[in-house]
C-alpha cells in the first residue's frame, strides 16, 4: 500500500521550493507472468515496482518529472528537476491545474479491484495456461507447435493529490489468459491466438474455450491465397473493428483537434458518419479496464456522447486542450509516470447495432472478412487509410477461403459513412466493437 | 575499469562480493546459468508546440533484475530497490524456476570488452537545459520561415544516458555507459483551404549534443520536414496492386528489418515458428542480396558496446549473395541451439527480459547507379520515405507504409502519391531484387522497434534498390 502523506509531502515540498502549483502520482504495481510452451513450464516472472510524477507550475510556465527512486533524496531530485524545467520552459496562458470545481472522484465500487485474483496458487496459474495450450492440441491433428499459453496478473495501486486539495486514491487488479497456437499444413504456417482479461478471475474464459477458439482461429487460416485487386465491401470482425475505434479516438482527442492535426477538427456538429454510428466514452462502467473514479488530473471520470447518431458531438479533453478549445475538461486527462499529462479514453465502444453479425456477412456476395490488420498506414491527419490484412474471402454470404498479403485502403471519412454495426458488442478490453461492415474497400492483391 | 571505480561501484558501493552472493542465491535451487543487470536510467524530453516549449520532462529509474535459467526454463524477477535484501528476495523469486542442484561452478569475473563505440566527453543528458532547449527553438523558427503554408510546428528533443552492469554466473562483468539522443520535427502545412499535410524528419545517434550543431542541425530536420509535407500537398492517391517497387537509400531499409530482420531472431527459430526456420543455406533472396547486422558501427543509434547480456556486439551476417547463412542470437537461445553467441540479447530495461534483437541492420551496396534503376523503371513506384512496418514471423508477411512515394513513369519519377503500405513474404519478397544501386545509406537515427511489448532503438540501411514485384495498397485503379 502507499501511503498518501508521500504525495502530500511531495507536493508541499515543491511549493515550498517556488511551485504556484503542483499535482503528485504515486504509482505501484506488482507482475506476474507464467508462460507454459509445449507442455512445459518455459518462463516464469514475477515483480513488483513504484513510481512517483510530479507536475508543478511556476506562474504559466510547466515542468514534469519522474522518479523510481522514492527515498528522500530522489524526491528531492524529482522536485528540483521539474522546477528546472519550469524554469526554461514558455508562458503559456492556457496552462495550469483543473479549477477546484472540476475535482472530484466518483463514489461506489467500481469494481476495479479483486482478491480473487491474488488468491490463485502459482502451480494453479502454471496449470491453467498448460490447459489452454492443451486445448488448443486437441482441438486440431494440424496445430503440431506453439508459441505458448501465458497466465498474467497485475495488481496496483495509483495514489494522486495536487495543491488544490485533491487527494484521492485507488486500486485495480487484473489478470489474462492466452493461447498462441501454430499450425502447418503442407507449405503453410500459420498462427493465431485468443485470449481473455478481465479485472477478476471468476470473469476468465476458460482454458479449454480459449485453446480451442484459438485453434479454430489458427487453422481456418492455413492455405491463405493473394486475390485479384478489387473493390468490395469488407468486415471487420469485432477484434479488428476495436483498431478502428482507436483511430477514431486519435482523431477525437483534443490534441489533434487544437492542433488541426485530424480530419474531424472543426466538424463539431456536423454529420461525420452514417446514422448507425453512435459512439461513446463512458469512464464509470463498474468492472472495465478504462474505469477509474477519476483522471490523472482529479476530475472525475464521466460518459461522454462522441458520435451520436453520426453526428460529432464531443471531442475528448484534458484541462489544457478544453482550454486551448474553450471548452470543459471532459476528464480524459492520462499521464503515464514518465510522460507528460496527454488525453487518454475511458472505455471507448461503437454502440451495437440491429443486425445479427452472421447476418451482414450473409448479407455479401463477393467480399472480405478482416481478422487480422497490421501495419501503421493509418493518417489521422487526412484520414488515408491503408493497412496490411488477413482474413477469410465472403462467396454468396459465406466463407469461402483464407486469404493473406493484401492491404485494404479507404479513407476513415469514407469508412464512417458507409458503415454499419452488427449486435454483438462485447467488452474485451478497454476498446470495444461489434461486427462492422464497410460497403466498399479497396483491395490490394495480385 | 575496476568495479569500484564503475557507476554503480561509485554510487551504491556495489562490490564483487555482493555480486557472488546474489547470483549464488540465484542459483541456490539449482539451475545452469544465472545474471544480474543493474541499470540507471536518466532521460530528459523536450517540446515546442505551436512556439511555445509547453512540456518538459524528466526523470530516473532504476533498478536490477535477476534471471536464472535452466534447461528451457527461464525465472525472472526484478527490484526498483538496490537494497541487498530486495536484490537477495528477487534472486530467491527467480530462482523458484530451478529444480535440483546447481552446475555452476563460479570463478571470479572476467570484464567482457575494452572498446569504446560511442566514447562522450559529455553526454547529452549532461550538458545546460538551455542549450538543449535552444534545438527545439531553432528547429521551430527554421521550419515556420521556410514556408509560409506551414501552420503547425512540433519539435521534441529527447535524450537519456543508461549505465548498465551486467554480471553473470559464467563469469561476465561487463559496464557501459549508453548515450541516446534524437531530435524530431514534425510539421503540418496548408495550401488554402485543402487539407493539412504532415512531414516528419529526424534523427541522431549515441551522439554528443555536438552532433546536432555541428552536423545534423536543428535547421535540417526542420527543412527536410518541410519539404516532405509541401510534396505531400500535392499528391495524388497511390496505385493499387502488384508493380514494380523502387525503394530510395537509407531509411526505406526498414523493408529488411520487416521482410528479413525479425523472421531470424533466434527464438523464433529454436521454437520452429519462423518462416525461416530450417532455411539455413537455402537461397531466400535475389543474388544481389547481402544484408548485415552490425552492432559495432560507431555512434549509430543501434549499436552497443556489449548487449544486455554482456556479450560484445558484433558484425553479423545474415543473408550472403541470397543465401540465407545465420540467425540473431541471445544466449538462451545458442545455449538451446549449441551455437555461438551474436551479441544480439537485447532488453527494454531491467523489467524485461532478454531475447534476440536486431541492432543496425542493412544491405550491402551493389554496382547499379541510381539513377539508372530509375531509368530502367517503365511504370512503377518509387518511395523515399517510410513510417512505420510490422511483420508476422509465422507466415512471413510483412508490412511498411510509404510516407512520401512517387509515380515512376516512363524511367521518370514524377507525380506524388499519398501514403500507402506495401506488403509481401519475407521468404519471397526479396526474390525480386533484380537492382542494387551503389549508394548504401544508413538511416538518419529514429528507429524504434517493438517486440513482444519491448521497446529498443535500432538502425536500418539500404542502397537504392528496385523490386520487380511488390503489392501497393492505395486506392487508384
Amino acid at each position: 500500500m502507499i501511503d498518501p502523506e508521500l504525495a502530500a509531502q511531495t507536493i508541499r515540498l515543491a511549493l515550498h521550493r517556488g511551485a504556484t502549483d503542483a499535482e503528485c502520482t504515486v504509482a505501484e504495481g506488482e507482475e506476474f507472468s507464467a508462460l507454459v510452451r509445449m507442455r512445459s513450464l518455459e518462463t516464469l516472472k514475477e515483480a513488483g515496482s513504484r513510481a512517483a510524477g510530479l507536475r508543478v507550475l511556476v506562474g504559466r510556465r510547466v515542468g514534469s518529472s519522474y522518479t523510481s527512486d522514492l527515498s528522500a533524496e530522489g524526491i528531492r531530485t524529482m522536485v528540483e528537476s521539474a522546477l528546472d524545467l519550469a524554469a526554461i520552459s514558455t508562458e503559456d496562458p492556457n496552462a495550469g491545474l483543473p479549477d477546484a470545481s472540476e475535482l472530484g472522484a466518483l463514489t461506489g465500487d467500481l469494481k476495479l479491484y479483486s482478491t480473487d485474483i491474488s488468491a490463485i496458487a502459482t502451480d494453479y496459474r502454471i496449470e491453467q495456461a498448460r490447459q489452454a495450450e492443451e486445448a488448443a492440441f486437441a482441438a486440431d491433428p494440424r496445430i503440431t507447435n506453439s508459441e505458448g499459453a501465458s497466465f498474467d496478473a497485475y495488481s496496483g495501486e495509483r495514489v494522486f493529490a495536487n495543491s488544490r486539495g485533491f487527494l484521492g486514491s485507488y486500486r485495480t487488479s487484473s489478470c489474462s489468459l492466452s493461447t498462441t497456437p501454430v499450425a502447418r499444413e503442407g507449405e503453410f504456417m500459420e498462427r493465431d491466438y485468443w485470449y481473455s482479461s478481465a479485472r477478476n478471475y471468476s470473469r476468465i474464459e476458460s482454458p479449454t474455450y480459449i485453446g480451442k477458439r484459438a485453434a479454430e482461429r489458427t487453422v481456418r487460416r492455413l492455405g491463405a491465397r493473394k486475390v485479384p485487386t478489387q473493390k468490395v465491401p469488407v468486415i471487420f470482425d469485432p477484434q479488428t473493428a476495436r483498431s478502428l475505434l482507436g483511430n477514431i479516438f486519435e482523431a477525437v482527442e483534443g490534441e489533434s483537434i487544437y492542433r488541426e492535426a485530424s480530419f474531424l477538427a472543426g466538424k463539431l456538429g456536423e454529420s461525420v458518419a452514417s446514422e448507425n454510428v453512435t459512439i461513446i466514452d463512458d469512464g464509470t462502467l463498474p468492472g472495465l479496464f478504462g474505469t477509474s473514479p477519476f483522471d490523472d488530473e482529479g476530475v472525475p471520470s464521466r460518459r461522454t456522447v462522441v458520435i451520436e447518431r453520426g453526428v460529432l458531438r464531443n471531442y475528448l479533453l484534458n484541462t489544457y486542450t478544453a482550454r486551448k478549445l474553450g471548452m470543459k475538461t471532459t476528464g480524459n486527462a492520462a499521464r503515464g509516470i514518465t510522460g507528460n499529462t496527454g488525453v487518454g479514453h475511458g472505455n471507448l465502444f461503437l454502440e451495437a447495432g440491429q443486425r445479427d453479425a452472421r447476418d451482414l456477412v450473409r448479407g455479401i456476395r463477393n467480399g472480405l472478412y478482416v481478422t487480422e490488420l497490421i501495419g501503421s498506414g493509418v493518417n489521422i491527419v487526412t484520414g488515408d487509410y491503408s493497412r496490411g490484412a488477413a482474413g477469410l474471402w465472403i462467396e454468396n454470404g459465406e466463407f469461402a477461403y483464407p486469404v493473406s498479403e493484401i492491404t485494404i485502403a479507404s479513407t476513415l471519412q469514407r469508412m464512417l459513412m458507409d458503415l454499419e454495426p452488427g449486435d454483438d458488442l462485447e467488452f474485451r478490453g478497454s476498446v470495444a466493437s461489434p461486427t462492422l461492415v464497410i460497403r466498399e474497400m479497396t483491395i490490394s492483391g495480385q | 575499469m575496476a568495479l569500484s571505480d564503475s557507476f554503480f561501484g561509485q554510487k551504491f558501493g556495489v562490490t564483487e562480493h555482493d555480486l557472488e552472493s546474489y547470483l549464488s542465491e540465484a542459483l541456490a535451487a539449482g539451475g545452469d546459468y544465472a545474471d544480474l543487470y543493474f541499470e540507471y536510467l536518466a532521460t530528459s524530453n523536450l517540446s515546442i508546440d505551436e512556439s511555445i516549449v509547453k512540456s518538459a520532462v524528466q526523470g530516473v529509474s532504476l533498478g536490477v533484475g535477476v534471471r536464472v535459467i535452466a534447461g528451457e526454463r527461464t525465472g525472472y524477477a526484478y527490484s526498483g530497490d538496490l537494497s541487498p535484501e530486495k536484490i537477495r528476495k528477487a534472486a530467491r523469486v527467480a530462482a523458484c524456476i530451478a529444480k535440483g542442484p546447481s552446475q555452476v561452478e563460479k570463478t571470479g569475473f572476467d570484464e567482457s570488452h575494452k572498446r569504446n563505440l560511442y566514447p562522450l566527453l559529455t553526454a547529452p543528458h549532461e550538458t545546460s537545459l538551455a542549450e538543449r532547449v535552444d534545438l527545439v527553438k531553432r528547429a521551430d523558427r527554421a521550419a515556420r520561415a521556410q514556408d509560409s503554408r506551414v501552420f503547425q510546428v512540433q519539435a521534441s528533443y529527447v535524450d537519456s544516458l543508461r549505465q548498465v552492469l551486467v554480471a553473470t554466473s559464467d563469469g561476465v562483468l561487463s559496464f557501459d555507459r549508453q548515450p541516446l539522443a534524437r531530435l524530431g520535427v514534425s510539421v503540418l502545412a496548408r495550401d488554402g483551404d485543402g487539407s493539412p499535410q504532415r512531414g516528419y524528419a529526424g534523427g541522431g545517434g549515441r551522439v554528443a549534443l555536438d552532433f546536432f550543431l555541428n552536423e545534423k542541425t536543428p535547421e535540417h530536420f526542420a527543412q527536410e520536414a518541410v519539404r516532405q509535407a509541401i510534396v505531400q500537398l500535392s499528391a495524388v492517391p497511390a496505385p493499387a496492386g502488384e508493380m514494380t517497387v523502387v525503394l530510395g537509400p537509407g531509411w526505406p531499409g526498414i523493408l529488411l528489418h520487416e521482410a528479413v530482420g525479425h523472421g531470424l531472431e533466434a527464438d523464433f527459430n529454436r521454437k520452429k515458428v519462423s518462416a525461416f526456420s530450417g532455411r539455413i543455406g537455402q537461397q531466400v533472396a535475389s543474388p544481389l542480396v547481402t544484408v548485415i547486422d552490425d552492432g559495432t558501427i560507431r555512434n549509430r543509434r543501434g549499436s552497443l558496446n556489449v548487449d544486455d547480456e554482456g556479450v560484445p556486439t558484433e558484425r553479423n551476417m545474415l543473408i550472403e549473395n541470397g543465401v540465407l547463412r545465420g540467425y540473431l542470437f541471445d544466449k538462451l537461445s545458442s545455449r538451446l541451439l549449441r551455437s555461438s553467441t551474436t551479441g544480439n540479447g537485447r532488453r527494454e530495461s531491467y523489467q524485461h527480459i532478454p531475447m534476440p534483437r536486431m541492432t543496425n541492420t542493412f544491405m550491402l551496396a551493389g554496382d547499379s547507379d541510381p539513377g539508372d534503376i530509375v531509368r530502367s523503371t517503365p511504370r512503377g513506384l518509387y518511395c523515399a520515405s517510410f513510417g512505420g512496418g510490422q511483420v508476422d514471423i509465422t507466415s512471413g508477411n510483412f508490412v511498411f507504409s510509404a510516407s512520401e512515394s512517387y509515380l515512376i513513369e516512363d524511367g521518370k519519377i514524377t507525380r506524388p502519391v499519398r501514403g500507402a503500405t506495401l506488403t509481401g513474404n519475407g521468404p519471397e519478397a526479396l526474390k525480386y531484387v533484380s537492382m542494387v544501386g551503389n549508394d548504401l545509406q544508413l538511416d538518419e537515427g529514429v528507429g524504434i522497434c517493438g517486440k513482444e511489448g519491448q521497446s529498443v532503438p535500432v538502425g536500418v540501411g539500404i542502397p537504392t534498390i528496385k523490386l520487380d514485384r511488390m503489392t501497393v495498397g492505395g486506392t487508384a485503379g
